[in-house]
């Protein structure tokens, strides 16, 4: 019940965990043979050599040196961070999109069955289009997009794209939550001639809500890696997939710059998760069960 | 007077949605519900005909499944009887429920667990628009009640049964009913719980003047809150004797103290009851065994 141990204790799991990928990061470097090792064609264990595997000081130290040797280049992190940002901000749209969307759909299939014998086949279905396969498509029928002044921009297909990935889970996690009361409460609420809107603000949404932290993280961890594929794959500029590429690309010069972006997606995927836990945090009465004590 | 209460129930130029003060608390007139299952018909109440009075206390008592939820639920509009006539407070049962004359609790606390004990209790004024300042003082009024004032920024999972059963017997006198329903509300707490809330039962009862009709499994506790305890029996649901209670302390409810429970009628009446479900009415003395299964005799 007490969040701040629990906190605590995640927090000390995490770095542990941490240190335990560095530590063996480094041994293996150490003790592995520098060539790896291979069966016959198939290689099973990488080479060791600062080009495959640079030292983890060294990848610390390139992030803190100019991202190129032009005049006045900003360091590497601050150039991560901000593509970073920039996926983050594109991914939270996308997130946004997606919580609008499952818990609309949630909120119709809750009222009508119907819709739910009608909509909740489909909505798995889509699930099985890969989008993010599409996502050139989806962008090029997004440049065709023009309303009045408002005209698509390329962000917006990997925003959709991410919303596409988060939607479904939100969708499947609100709908369980909206339906998630007793009978009890919902006899309670009938004696109390409460009607649809009274009963779904102060009963079925407190209700759901645990049903809805795990979807919403769900969808937030989706729409994150669904915004850094779609970037990837439709070439958009500016953010951390396109720095993943293009870093990438270098690391035969380079090596320790490669590992710049990759630090950023992790940390991404952290900030990402975080925000929702706090959520969950600010919601922590609303987990509460029944049982007496 | 009761053939003048069946009189103004049963005319139906009457404006029922009035109700009209003189009117019983609850009115059930040839009432039958019959339930469609997959093995056939279930007649879980047949020919029921009940008249509660303003501030009368009513017990439901009989083996399970002899429909005495069923019934109640009827009167709370929760569902809706095959054939018959129900009425509360001379209205509709519909109409009395969306004017909230009755408060009803459950065997099973309900409360919302994301609420605090006040928050829960303040739960139906809240739907219902009443205003803050009012509302605290209200629940405040109603925790002191039924003692929990201390408890009233806790939680619901961090309360006993029998202290959440108190919150939901608050939560149900929130609006000052003129009727509670009460379905086993003491099922679930250990005897010396339940001896207490019997107590204060009876007491808010007395100090706010609302009839109850109060569903149980055990005899003693039907004698002890009770006027009149209506005794049922199963398959198909009837009511097979309706016995008023003629104890000492009758003449007050409010004299009806811990008492009562070592007093001789006490014990007298206890005989009354048990013998009334035991002998299963005076129409079917064969079936004896059946008609006492389940029932609590403690
Ligand atoms: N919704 C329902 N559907 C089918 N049968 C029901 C339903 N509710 C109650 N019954 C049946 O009606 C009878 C009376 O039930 P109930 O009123 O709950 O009895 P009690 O509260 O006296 O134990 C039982 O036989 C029960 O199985
Ligand atoms: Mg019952």
């Amino acid at each position: 019940m007490t969040a701040r141990p629990r906190l605590v204790g995640g927090f000390v799991w995490g770095l542990a965990g941490v240190l335990l990928i560095a530590l063996a990061w480094e041994g293996y470097k150490f003790f592995g043979p520098a060539d790896g090792l291979s069966i016959g064609e198939l290689r099973v264990l990488p080479r060791t050599t600062d080009l495959a595997m640079p030292h983890l000081w060294d990848m610390m130290a390139r992030l803190a040196e100019p991202v190129t040797r032009a005049e006045g280049a900003l360091p590497l992190w601050a150039v991560v961070a901000l593509a970073a940002l920039t996926t983050l901000g594109i991914a939270a749209a996308g997130w946004a999109v997606g919580v609008v969307v499952g818990v609309g759909f949630a909120l119709l299939m809750q009222r009508w069955r119907l819709a739910e014998f009608g909509l909740l086949p489909w909505i798995v279905i889509s699930q099985t289009v890969p989008l993010i396969a599409f996502a050139p498509v989806v962008k090029s029928w997004g440049s065709r997009v023009e309303i009045g002044s408002f005209e698509w921009q390329d962000w917006m297909s990997v925003a959709l794209i991410a919303s596409y990935l988060a939607f479904f889970p939100i969708t499947v996690g609100a709908l369980k939550g909206l339906q998630s009361p007793d009978r009890i409460h919902l006899e309670l609420f009938e004696t109390y001639a409460s009607g649809y809107w009274s009963t779904l603000k102060q009963l079925r949404f407190p209700a759901a809500v645990p049903y809805l932290l795990p979807a919403l993280r769900l969808g937030a961890a989706n729409a994150v890696i669904g915004a850094v594929v779609a970037e990837v794959s439709t070439g958009l500029q500016g953010g951390i997939g396109r720095l993943l590429i293009q870093f990438a690309g270098q690391a035969s010069g380079d090596p320790a710059k490669a590992w710049g972006p990759i630090f950023g997606a992790i940390v991404l995927g952290l900030v990402a998760a975080g925000s929702v836990a706090l959520l969950s945090v600010i919601l922590k009465d609303y987990r509460r069960t029944e049982e007496a004590a | 007077m009761s053939d003048q209460i069946l009189n103004s129930a049963a005319a139906t130029d009457a404006p029922l949605a009035a109700g009209d003060t003189d009117a019983a608390a609850v009115s059930v007139r040839g009432v039958n519900k019959q339930f469609q299952t997959a093995t056939g018909v279930v007649h879980a109440l047949e020919a029921i005909d009940l008249t509660v009075s303003a501030g009368e206390f009513v017990s439901l008592i009989g083996p399970s499944g002899c429909g005495k939820s069923t019934l109640m639920r009827l009167i709370a509009d929760l569902d809706d009887p095959t054939s018959g006539d129900l009425t509360v407070f001379g209205k509709t049962t519909t109409q009395a429920r969306l004017d909230q004359d009755y408060g009803i609790a459950f065997q099973q606390a309900g409360l919302l667990p994301w609420r605090t004990v006040a928050a829960n209790v303040a739960l139906p004024l809240e739907l219902h628009g009443v205003a803050s300042a009012d509302r605290r003082s209200r629940v405040a009024n109603l925790l002191d009640m039924v003692g929990l004032t201390e408890f009233a920024d806790r939680f619901p999972d961090q309360l006993s049964g029998g202290m959440q059963q108190r919150v939901a017997i608050a939560r149900s006198l929130a609006e000052q009913p003129r009727l509670l329903l009460m379905d086993e509300p003491f099922g679930a707490l250990d005897e010396m719980t339940r001896e207490k809330m019997q107590t204060d039962l009876v007491r808010i009862a007395a100090d706010t003047g609302a009839a109850v009709v109060f569903v149980t499994h055990s005899i003693p506790e039907a004698v002890f809150l009770s006027d009149r305890v209506v005794v049922m029996s199963p398959r198909p649901g009837r009511i097979s004797q309706i016995v008023p209670m003629q104890l000492n302390a009758i003449d007050g409810r409010q004299e009806r103290s811990d008492n009562l429970r070592e007093e001789s009628s006490f014990f007298e009446m206890v005989t009354e009851v048990r013998e009334a479900l035991h002998g299963g009415a005076s129409d079917s003395p064969g079936d004896e065994p059946r008609q006492a299964r389940g029932v609590d005799t403690r």
